[in-house]
C-alpha cells in the first residue's frame, strides 16, 4: 500500500513538475506570475481530445500539436496583452482575466461537461511484485523527464537560451549587450505556454478533461514553483515530485479532501518563510 | 483631501441618486429588484474591499474568506442555537475580522507584497473551503438550508424582497459613510502613502504594518456583514458558493473597473457590470458561466487601458487632477 502510494504520487508529481516548468520560466524571465497558465494547459488538453476524436491521433503524437498551437496562442496574448503592462499585480489580474476568459470560452464553445480519452492499450498498467505502475502516467513521468532536461539544454546551449538566462539574470545587463528584451519575453512566454500544452496533451490518457480543470493544476504549479523556487529549473522538477507525494500521502492518511489543505497551508508556509524556495530560486 | 470629480454639484448628486435609488423599488417588478439588491450587494463587498485594496494598495485575491465566514457564523449561530443573525452577523463580522487580523499580520509582517500577498489570500480562501467541505458542523459539500419562517425581522427574513432591497441600500449608506470617515481621517493618508510607495512611508515613520493590519480589519469585518446578508437572501450556503474562488474575483472586480481608492468606484462599478452580466447571460443563456467570461475581458481592457477604472476615466475628461 505504502510503496504503492509513493509510486503514484512520484509518478503524478512528475505530471506537476511538468506543468509548472512552464510557469518557472515565464516567473524566471519577467518575473510575471502567470495565472492563466492552468487555462493554456487545458486549451492543450482539449487540443489532443479533438485530434483524438478526429483523425483518432494518440495524446502522444498531437502533443506537438498541442505544443504549437499554445505557442502561438502565448505569442499572440504575449504580443498584445502582457506586454503592455509591467507591474507585477497588474499582469496578475491580466492574466486571472484572461484565465476567466479562456475557461468560460471553453465551456461556451464545448460545454462544461467531463470527458476522457480511453485508449485501451494504454489504460494498463504493469507489476513489479506488488507494486503498480500505470503505464501512462509513466510515460507522463518520463515525458516530465526529458521537458526538464530538454529545456535545460536549450538554456545551457542555444543563442537564445542564453539570453533568456541573461535577462532573468539582470534586464539592464542584458539590454546593454543588445539583447532584445521584448523578442525574447515574447519567446519565452510562448514556449513556457508551449509546454504546459503539450504536459496538458500528456495526461489526457488517465485525467479527465473540462474547461475547469485549470484552476486545479494552476493552484499546484504556484506551489510548485514556489516551492522549488521561483525561477529555478530542477527545484521545480524537485518541487513538483514533493508535491505529488505529499499529495499521496495525504490522499491515504487523511479523511475526504483534506490533503488539499495542507497543500495550501505549505504553500502559505514557503510563501512567508522561505520565498527563495527549498533549493533557493532567483529571489535568493 | 479628495473630492468627487463634480466637487460643487457633488452634495446634489449623492443625494439624486440616494432619492433615486430609494424610490427605485416601487417601479420595479421582482426580477428588477432581485438585480438591484446584487448590484448593491455586490457595490457593498466591493466597498468593503477597497478599504484594503483600493486605498492600502494590497489587492487580496481572497476576499471569500470573509464573506464565508460571515454567512458560515450567522446561519450556524440561526440553525443550531436559534440566534438572531442580526446578532450572527456582529458575532461573524469580529470572528471575521480576527482572521483578517491574523492573515494581515502574519503576511505583512513576513513581508508579502503584490501578488504574493494575493496568492496568499487565495490559498487561504481555499483553505477554508477544503475545512468547510470535511468539518461535520458545516454540513460539509451539502451545504446548510436555512429553514424558512416568513416574513421576521429578528430572523432576518422576508417573503417580500423589498425589504432586502432597503436593508442592502442601509449597508451601503453606512459603507459610503465609512470609506469617506477612512478617506479623511489620518489612517487615509497613511495607507496612501503605503500604496504610492510603502519604503518611503516606512522611511517616514509611518509604522506600515499597523496602518495594513487596521485596513485589513475593518475590511474584513465590513466583508462579514454583508456575507450574512448574502446568506439570509439565498437561504442557502455551501462551501463553493461561500469560499470559491470564483466569489473573491466578484469582490474586487467591481473596484477595479469602477475606480481603486475612491468612494463611489464600487458602486459605479456595480452598476455597469450588474445589468452587463444579466444581458450576456441573457443573450448567450444556456451555460451559467458567461458573465465570468465577461469579467475576464472586462478586467485585462480595465487594467490596461483605464488603470484608474471609470471615475478616473471621467475625472481625466473633466480635466480634474488630484
Amino acid at each position: 500500500m505504502l510503496c504503492n502510494a509513493l509510486v503514484s504520487g512520484l509518478l503524478m508529481g512528475g505530471v506537476y513538475a511538468s506543468v509548472a516548468i512552464g510557469l518557472t520560466l515565464i516567473f524566471g524571465v519577467m518575473n510575471i506570475i502567470n495565472f492563466a497558465h492552468g487555462s493554456f494547459m487545458m486549451l492543450g488538453m482539449y487540443v489532443a481530445y479533438w485530434l483524438f476524436i478526429w483523425p483518432g491521433l494518440p495524446p502522444y503524437i498531437s502533443l506537438f500539436a498541442s505544443f504549437l498551437v499554445l505557442f502561438f496562442l502565448g505569442a499572440i496574448i504575449h504580443k498584445f496583452i502582457i506586454r503592455h503592462s509591467s507591474d507585477g499585480q497588474n499582469v496578475l489580474l491580466i492574466t486571472l482575466g484572461i484565465m476567466l476568459f479562456l475557461d468560460n470560452l471553453a465551456a461556451f464553445l464545448w460545454t462544461p461537461d467531463y470527458r476522457s480519452i480511453e485508449i485501451p492499450a494504454f489504460s494498463k498498467s504493469f507489476f513489479i511484485g506488488y507494486l503498480a505502475i500505470n503505464i501512462p502516467r509513466l510515460i507522463a513521468f518520463i515525458f516530465a523527464v526529458l521537458l526538464t532536461v530538454g529545456l535545460y539544454i536549450f538554456l545551457k546551449t542555444t543563442i537564445t537560451g542564453k539570453s533568456i538566462r541573461a535577462i532573468s539574470d539582470s534586464i539592464e545587463g542584458a539590454q546593454s549587450v543588445g539583447i532584445n528584451i521584448r523578442r525574447i519575453s515574447l519567446i519565452s512566454f510562448a514556449i513556457g505556454a508551449g509546454c504546459v500544452g503539450a504536459a496538458g496533451a500528456v495526461v489526457t490518457p488517465f485525467h479527465s478533461i473540462s474547461p475547469s480543470v485549470g484552476l486545479v493544476f494552476v493552484i499546484i504549479a504556484f506551489v510548485v514553483v514556489v516551492l522549488g523556487g521561483m525561477g529555478n529549473f530542477w527545484g521545480t522538477f524537485f518541487g513538483g515530485l514533493i508535491v505529488g507525494l505529499g499529495e499521496s500521502l495525504g490522499a491515504m492518511y487523511l479523511p475526504g479532501s483534506l490533503q488539499q489543505f495542507f497543500i495550501y497551508f505549505i504553500f502559505i508556509l514557503i510563501l512567508l518563510f522561505r520565498p527563495q524556495g527549498i533549493l533557493g530560486g532567483k529571489r535568493a | 483631501m479628495r473630492k468627487l470629480p463634480l466637487y460643487r454639484y457633488s452634495y446634489f448628486f449623492i443625494g439624486a441618486t440616494l432619492a433615486l435609488l430609494s424610490i427605485l423599488p416601487i417601479f420595479m417588478g421582482s426580477y428588477y429588484t432581485h438585480i438591484f439588491i446584487l448590484i448593491l450587494l455586490y457595490a457593498y463587498l466591493g466597498s468593503s474591499w477597497n478599504i484594503l485594496g483600493g486605498y492600502g494598495g494590497q489587492f487580496s485575491f481572497g476576499h471569500a474568506t470573509f464573506l464565508g465566514l460571515g454567512a458560515y457564523t450567522s446561519t450556524i449561530l440561526f440553525m443550531r442555537f436559534g440566534i438572531s443573525p442580526w446578532i450572527g452577523m456582529l458575532l461573524g463580522g469580529v470572528l471575521s475580522m480576527i482572521v483578517g487580523i491574523f492573515i494581515g499580520f502574519i503576511c505583512f509582517r513576513y513581508g508579502l507584497k503584490g501578488p504574493f500577498f494575493a496568492l496568499a489570500t487565495l490559498a487561504f480562501a481555499e483553505m477554508f473551503r477544503v475545512t468547510a467541505l470535511n468539518v461535520p458542523f458545516t454540513g460539509k459539500a451539502m451545504g446548510i438550508l436555512i429553514t424558512i419562517k416568513g416574513t421576521s425581522f429578528p430572523a432576518f427574513q422576508f417573503q417580500e424582497k423589498i425589504y432586502y432591497y432597503y436593508i442592502i441600500l442601509a449597508f451601503n449608506v453606512f459603507i459610503v459613510f465609512v470609506t469617506h470617515l477612512i478617506e479623511k481621517s489620518k489612517l487615509g493618508d497613511y495607507l496612501e502613502a503605503i500604496k504610492e510607495d510603502e519604503d518611503a512611508a516606512e522611511a517616514l515613520g509611518i509604522d506600515t504594518l499597523k496602518y495594513k493590519v487596521m485596513a485589513i480589519s475593518i475590511s474584513s469585518f465590513l466583508t462579514a456583514l454583508g456575507g450574512t446578508f448574502y446568506a439570509q437572501y439565498l437561504f442557502y450556503i455551501d462551501p463553493d458558493i461561500c469560499f470559491g474562488v470564483h466569489n473573491s474575483i466578484e469582490i474586487f472586480i467591481r473596484p477595479i473597473l469602477g475606480g481603486l481608492g475612491t468612494v463611489y468606484g464600487p458602486f459605479l462599478g456595480s452598476l455597469i457590470l450588474g445589468p452587463l452580466s444579466e444581458v450576456t447571460r441573457g443573450l448567450l443563456g444556456g451555460y451559467s458561466g458567461m458573465h465570468l467570461m465577461l469579467f475576464g475581458a472586462v478586467l485585462v481592457v480595465v487594467v490596461i487601458f483605464l488603470p484608474k477604472g471609470v471615475v478616473g476615466f471621467f475625472e481625466k475628461k473633466i480635466g480634474y487632477s488630484r
